[in-house]
C-alpha cells in the first residue's frame, strides 16, 4: 500500500496520455471520413449544377413546366414537368404499398414467425435484396404486364370514378406508372424490411416483457413497445428504399411506356422518370443534351434532399428514443 | 411506456371474464386461411375474374375480415384486435413473399439448365454472340474485382462516418454530414457514373477500367453503409458504453470492442445489403468499365465485362433464345454469388459478435 | 481485447476468402471457345483465308447499338483468323460513340448519323492534321411490324404509316388502310402503336422518311427523339419487338433482324411503283445502289432517296458509319484498324452480315470506301 500510491498516479497519466492520443487519432479518422463524403457530395452537386447552368442558359423552353424534351434541337427545348410528376407519383405509390407490407414482413420475422422459420425468411427477403434491377426489369414485363391486365381492368372498373384510377385508353398494355409504382415496390421491399427487422429485433426484451406482463395483447404491446421504438429506424429505412425508388434506372426504363404527357391517369400508358429519361436519352444525346439531362438529375437531388429534410424533422423529435432512456 | 401502461390498463378488463374468456380454438386461423382461399377462389371463379392476382387479393381480404369478425364474436374486441394483426401481418408476409418467391424460381428455371462448369469457366471470346456457346467468367471476375475494390474503398469510409456520426456527432458538421448521407442515398446511379466518367476519365484522362467502374459503385455504396450502421449503433445500449467508461477503458478503445462487435451482426447486414445493391447495378458500370469479350483480371488496365451489363447486353443487343438463355444464367449466378456472401458474413457475424447481447 | 480481433479477422477471412476464391477462378478460367466458334463462325470460315491481319492489336470502338450484331459477326471472324487481335465494341448508342471519339478514347466510332459540322470541328482535336471522317459500312432496313390476325400482307403508304403512327389514324379497318389492302380482313380493332422510348437513329431514320414520303401528314421534323402524339413506347428494338409480338392489332418499327429473330410480319410500303415494295435485304440493297455521296473528301456520308419510287426500292433503310480520322489516328492501332476495315468492306465482310438481317452494301459504294481505307494515316 505504502509504495503503490506513488506508482498508480504515474501509471494512470501515462495510460490517460496514450488513451487520450488514441482518441484524437480515432476521432480524426472518423470526422475524416464524415469530410470526405461531404466532398464527395460537393462535387457531385457542384459538377451537376455546373453542367445544369450551361444547358439552362440556351434552354428555349421553362424548365419547370415544359414537357417536351429536346435539348438536341436547333432551338432546344426541355423541362422536367412530366419526369417529376412521374417519378413522384409512381415513388409515392411504391412507398404507400411498400411501407406497411415492409413492416408486416419485419414484425412477421422478428415477432410472429416462429424462430426456426424466421431465420431461413430472413436469409431470403435478403437473397430478394440481391436480385439485380435489370431481373427486376425482365420479370415486371414478362410476367407482372401481363398479370396486370385483369387488376387494371377491374380497378378502371369500380374504381374509375376517382379519376386516377380512370383509364382512358382501353385495349393499352398496363406499362404504366401504377404498374411501375407496384415493381418499385417489390423492388424496394427487401431494403426496408432488412433494416427495420435489425431495428425490431433490437427493441430492448424488458419493454416488451413489461407490456406483456401488464395484460396487453402481443398486438399492444407492439404498438405500444416495438413500433415507437422503431419509428427512426424505419423512417431512415424506408428513405433507403424511397431513395432506389426515385433513382431507378433500368427496370422503370424496360417496363414504362413513356411519353411526354403529363396525366393523373396513372392506369393509362404514359409519363416518366427522372432516372428512366436519363438513361433513355444518354446514349443518343449531343453536348447540351448531356448537359440538359444534368440538369435533371439536379432536381432528382434537390427532391431527396427535400423528402430528407422532412424526414429528418420526424426522426429529430424522437432522437434520444435511445435503448438506454428507459 | 407510460402510455403503454395507461392504454393497456383502460382496456383491461375484470380479471375474472378474462380468464374465463372464450378463445377460439388453436386450429381456428388455419381454417379461416383454408375456407377464404376456398372462397376467394370460388368467388373468382364465379365472377370470371381472369387475373389471378385478384383471387388472391380476394381470398387475403377475406382472410382478415372473416378472422376478425369470428374473433369479435367469441373473443372480444381487444383480442379480435390482436388476431387482425396478426392476419394483416401473415398477409402482408404472404402477399409480398409470392412475387418475390416467383421472381426467384422464374430466374432458377430460366437460368439453371444454362448454367455448367463450361458456362462459369468461358469467356465469349470467339463466340458470336447471336449464336450458341460461350460462357460469363470474364464478367464474373470484373463484377468480383469491381464491387471488391469498391467495398474496400466504401465501407471502410462508410463505418468511419457512421462512428462519427453516432459517437462524436455533435454540432454544424455532424448535422451536414447526415443530411447529406441521406441525399446521397438518392443520387442515381447513372448521375453517379456520368460524374465518375467526367472526373476521373475526362478530367484526369484515366482510360476505361474497372477501377473506375468501382469508384461510381463506392459512391453509390458508402452512404448506404453510413445510414444502416448508424442505426445500428444507435441501438447499442448506451449502459454498454457506461460501463466501459466507467472501467476507465477510453472511447476509442470502448468503440472498437465494445460497440462495434455489438452491432456487428446489424452492420454486417447493412455492408451485405450495400454490396448486393451495387453488385446489380448496370448503368454506372456500363458506361465506366467499357465491356469485354475477353477474359482481363487487371481491374486497373484496360475495358473490362459485368455481369450485370452482360445481362443486358445478352437481353438488349443479342435479342435471341441464346442471348436470353446467357442472361438468365448470368443473373441467376449472380444472385447465387450475392447470396452466398450474404450467407458467410452472415454466418461469421453471428458466429463472432458477442452472445447473450443486451 | 478478443472482441476487437473478432473483426479484424473477420475482415481478413473474408478479404482471404475472396482473394483465394479469385485465384482459383482465374486458374480455371478460359478464352478459348475453339470448340464452338468453329460451329458459331461456320459462315466466316471460309473466308477467313482472305482477312489480312495487319499488325496484332487492341482495337477499342464505341456506339451505334444497330451494326452491333454485324461487328459481332465481324470481329469474331477476324479475331479467329487473326488470333493477335482484339476487336472491342461497346453498344453505347450513336451520340455516345461519337463523344468517346473525340475525347480520344476510341479508335472508331460507329454512328448511324453522319458528323455533323461542330461534330466535325470537334473530331480535329483527336486527329491531328486532320478530322473525322463517314465510312458507309453497314447497311439495314426497317420494318414496319405488325401483328394483326388473319392479315398477312399488309401494305402501307407513307402517309397512311404516318398517320397511324401519330394516331390521325385510330381503326386498323380506316378507309384509308382499307384502299391499300383491298380484299384484306381488316379488323375493326383500335390500332396499338409502339414507338421507341429511347432515342434512337431508327426513329431518326424513320421520321426523316416520314418528312419525304408522308405529304405532310408528319408535320414533325425528323428527329431521334420521338414526336408523334399517342400510341406506346417501348425501350429498343428489343422491346418493341417484344411488344408487337404480344399485342394483338399492333404495328412498330424495328430493324430486320429483330423482325425475323421474333419472327414478326412486315408490312410491305406501297412507294408509288407498280407495286407494293416489301422489306427485304434485295429491295434496301436496291435503294442503296442509288444513294448519292454527300460527303466531300475521303467523307462518305451518303444521302439516301426517302421518297424513291423505282420499282423494288425499299425506302425505308437506314446506314451506319464507320467514323474514323483521315488523318491523325493513334499510329499504334493505325495498321490493325486498317485492316479490320479491309476486312468488313470486303465483300466475303458484307456477305456475312447478310445472313444476319442486316443489307450488304452494293459493289460501287464498297469499292469506294475500299479506296478510301488505304489513305488513313
Amino acid at each position: 500500500m505504502t509504495s503503490s500510491p506513488p506508482a498508480a498516479p504515474r501509471g494512470r497519466v501515462g495510460r490517460q496520455r496514450d488513451s487520450r492520443v488514441g482518441d484524437k487519432i480515432f476521432m480524426n479518422l472518423a470526422r475524416g471520413s464524415g469530410i470526405l463524403l461531404l466532398v464527395v457530395m460537393a462535387a457531385i452537386a457542384g459538377f451537376l449544377a455546373w453542367r445544369s447552368g450551361l444547358a439552362l442558359s440556351k434552354n428555349d423552353g421553362h424548365f419547370l413546366t415544359t414537357f417536351e424534351w429536346a435539348p438536341d434541337a436547333p432551338k432546344p427545348v426541355f423541362g422536367i414537368a412530366v419526369l417529376a410528376f412521374g417519378t413522384i407519383v409512381s415513388a409515392i405509390i411504391a412507398m404507400a404499398i411498400a411501407v406497411p407490407v415492409a413492416i408486416g414482413i419485419a414484425l412477421f420475422i422478428s415477432h410472429y414467425a416462429p424462430r426456426k422459420i424466421a431465420q431461413p425468411f430472413a436469409y431470403l427477403v435478403d437473397l430478394l435484396a440481391a436480385v439485380p434491377s435489370i431481373v427486376y426489369g425482365l420479370w415486371g414485363a414478362l410476367f407482372l404486364v401481363p398479370h396486370m391486365d385483369g387488376l387494371t381492368s377491374w380497378l378502371n372498373q369500380y374504381l374509375g370514378w376517382t379519376y386516377i384510377f380512370d383509364q382512358t385508353k382501353t385495349g393499352t398494355v398496363p406499362r404504366n406508372l401504377f404498374t411501375v409504382g407496384i415493381l418499385l415496390a417489390i423492388m424496394i421491399l427487401p431494403i426496408i424490411t432488412a433494416v427495420s427487422r435489425e431495428v425490431f429485433r433490437q427493441v430492448p426484451r424488458m419493454h416488451e416483457e413489461a407490456a406483456l406482463a401488464l395484460g396487453a395483447t402481443r398486438w399492444e404491446m407492439i404498438r405500444t413497445a416495438v413500433l415507437p421504438f422503431g419509428r427512426p429506424g424505419i423512417i431512415s429505412a424506408s428513405m433507403l428504399g424511397l431513395g432506389r425508388a426515385l433513382g431507378e434506372t433500368i427496370a422503370v426504363a424496360v417496363v414504362l411506356s413513356s411519353n411526354s404527357v403529363l396525366s393523373l391517369h396513372i392506369l393509362d400508358p404514359g409519363g416518366g422518370t427522372f432516372a428512366q429519361n436519363i438513361a433513355l436519352k444518354f446514349a443518343e444525346a449531343g453536348n447540351n443534351g448531356r448537359n440538359a439531362l444534368m440538369a435533371s438529375g439536379l432536381v432528382l437531388f434537390v427532391i431527396t434532399l427535400l423528402v430528407n429534410g422532412a424526414a429528418r424533422l420526424i426522426v429529430a423529435r424522437r432522437k434520444e428514443y435511445s435503448g438506454a432512456a428507459a | 411506456m407510460s402510455a403503454a401502461t395507461t392504454t393497456v390498463s383502460a382496456d383491461a378488463r375484470p380479471l375474472g371474464r378474462a380468464l374465463t374468456a372464450n378463445r377460439l380454438p388453436k386450429w381456428a386461423p388455419a381454417a379461416v386461411a383454408a375456407g377464404s382461399i376456398a372462397l376467394g377462389c370460388g368467388i373468382g371463379a364465379v365472377g370470371g375474374l381472369a387475373s389471378h392476382l385478384q383471387w388472391g387479393l380476394i381470398s387475403a381480404i377475406l382472410f382478415v375480415a372473416i378472422g376478425y369478425a369470428l374473433s369479435a364474436r367469441v373473443e372480444g374486441r381487444r383480442q379480435a384486435k390482436d388476431r387482425l394483426a396478426t392476419s394483416v401481418v401473415w398477409v402482408a408476409f404472404i402477399l409480398a413473399v409470392v412475387p418475390l418467391v416467383a421472381l426467384t424460381f422464374y430466374t432458377i428455371q430460366q437460368g439453371a439448365d444454362v448454367v455448367n462448369g463450361y458456362f462459369l469457366s468461358h469467356s465469349m471470346k470467339g463466340v458470336l454472340a447471336s449464336g450458341p456457346g460461350g460462357g460469363i467468367y470474364h464478367a464474373l471476375i470484373g463484377t468480383l474485382e469491381q464491387v471488391g475494390l469498391a467495398t474496400a474503398t466504401a465501407a471502410p469510409v462508410g463505418l468511419l462516418t457512421a462512428v462519427y456520426l453516432v459517437e462524436y456527432g455533435r454540432g454544424r458538421l455532424a448535422k451536414t454530414v447526415t443530411f447529406f448521407v441521406d441525399v446521397m442515398t438518392g443520387v442515381p446511379s447513372i448521375v453517379a457514373g456520368l460524374f465518375i466518367l467526367s472526373l476521373w476519365n475526362l478530367a484526369l484522362g484515366f482510360n476505361y477500367s474497372g477501377f473506375s467502374g468501382s469508384l461510381a459503385l463506392a459512391i453509390l455504396m458508402m452512404p448506404v453503409v453510413v445510414r444502416s450502421t448508424e442505426e445500428m449503433l444507435k441501438l447499442v445500449p448506451n449502459e454498454l458504453r457506461e460501463a466501459s467508461y466507467a472501467l476507465g477503458v477510453p472511447k476509442w478503445k470502448t468503440i472498437l470492442r465494445i460497440v462495434l462487435p455489438t452491432a456487428i451482426g446489424g452492420i454486417t447486414t447493412g455492408v451485405m445489403l450495400s454490396v448486393a445493391r451495387i453488385t446489380g447495378e448496370t448503368a454506372p458500370v456500363m458506361m465506366l468499365v467499357f465491356g469485354a469479350d475477353y477474359i482481363n483480371s487487371n481491374p486497373f488496365d484496360g475495358p473490362q465485362q459485368s455481369l450485370p451489363m452482360y445481362i443486358w447486353q445478352q437481353y438488349s443487343v443479342v435479342n435471341n433464345d441464346y442471348g436470353y438463355a446467357r442472361a438468365w444464367g448470368a443473373a441467376l449466378v449472380l444472385i447465387a454469388f450475392v447470396m452466398g456472401l450474404n450467407l458467410i458474413a452472415r454466418g461469421i457475424a453471428r458466429w463472432r459478435s458477442p452472445k447473450g447481447g443486451h | 481485447m478478443k472482441l476487437q480481433r473478432n473483426g479484424r479477422s473477420k475482415a481478413l477471412a473474408i478479404g482471404a476468402m475472396a482473394l483465394v476464391s479469385s485465384l482459383s477462378l482465374a486458374a480455371c478460367g478460359s478464352d478459348n471457345n475453339n470448340t464452338t466458334s468453329a460451329s458459331g463462325g461456320s459462315s466466316g470460315s471460309s473466308s477467313a483465308a482472305a482477312i489480312n491481319c495487319g499488325k496484332p492489336g487492341a482495337l477499342i470502338a464505341a456506339g451505334s447499338t444497330a451494326q452491333g450484331n454485324a461487328i459481332d459477326l465481324w470481329k469474331t471472324t477476324f479475331g479467329a483468323a487473326c488470333s493477335g487481335t482484339t476487336v472491342n465494341y461497346g453498344g453505347v448508342g450513336s451520340g455516345a460513340g461519337i463523344q468517346q471519339f473525340t475525347q480520344g478514347k476510341v479508335q472508331f466510332a460507329g454512328s448511324d448519323s453522319a458528323l455533323k459540322p461542330a461534330e466535325v470541328d470537334a473530331t480535329k482535336a483527336v486527329c491531328t492534321g486532320g478530322q473525322g471522317i463517314d465510312l458507309p459500312m453497314v447497311g439495314g432496313l426497317i420494318s414496319l411490324v405488325y401483328n394483326i390476325e388473319g392479315v398477312d400482307n399488309l401494305v402501307l403508304d407513307g402517309p397512311t404509316a404516318a398517320k397511324i403512327f401519330d394516331s390521325q389514324i385510330t381503326k386498323w379497318n380506316d378507309p384509308a388502310i382499307a384502299a391499300l389492302n383491298p380484299g384484306a380482313k381488316l379488323p375493326d380493332a383500335d390500332i396499338q402503336s409502339f414507338h421507341r422510348s429511347d432515342d434512337s437513329g431508327t426513329t431518326d431514320n424513320l421520321t426523316h422518311y416520314f418528312a419525304k414520303a408522308s405529304s405532310g401528314a408528319w408535320s414533325y421534323p425528323a428527329s431521334k427523339t420521338w414526336a408523334g402524339k399517342g400510341g406506346q413506347s417501348a425501350n429498343g428494338s428489343a422491346g418493341v419487338s417484344a411488344q408487337v409480338k404480344q399485342v394483338k392489332n399492333s404495328i412498330g418499327y424495328v430493324e430486320l433482324s429483330y423482325a425475323q429473330t421474333n419472327s414478326l410480319k412486315s408490312a410491305a410500303i406501297n412507294t408509288g411503283a407498280s407495286k407494293p415494295v416489301a422489306a427485304t435485304t434485295e429491295n434496301a440493297a436496291n435503294t442503296f445502289a442509288k444513294a448519292k455521296i454527300a460527303g466531300t473528301g475521303s467523307d462518305l456520308a451518303l444521302s439516301l432517296d426517302y421518297a424513291t419510287k423505282d420499282e423494288g426500292s425499299y425506302p425505308l433503310v437506314l446506314v451506319t458509319y464507320e467514323i474514323v480520322c483521315d488523318k491523325g489516328n493513334k499510329a499504334d492501332t493505325l495498321d490493325t484498324l486498317k485492316a479490320f476495315l479491309t476486312y468488313t468492306a470486303s465483300d466475303s465482310g458484307q456477305k456475312a452480315i447478310g445472313e444476319k438481317g442486316y443489307v450488304p452494301l452494293p459493289k460501287e459504294l464498297t469499292d469506294k470506301v475500299n479506296a478510301v481505307i488505304p489513305t488513313l494515316a
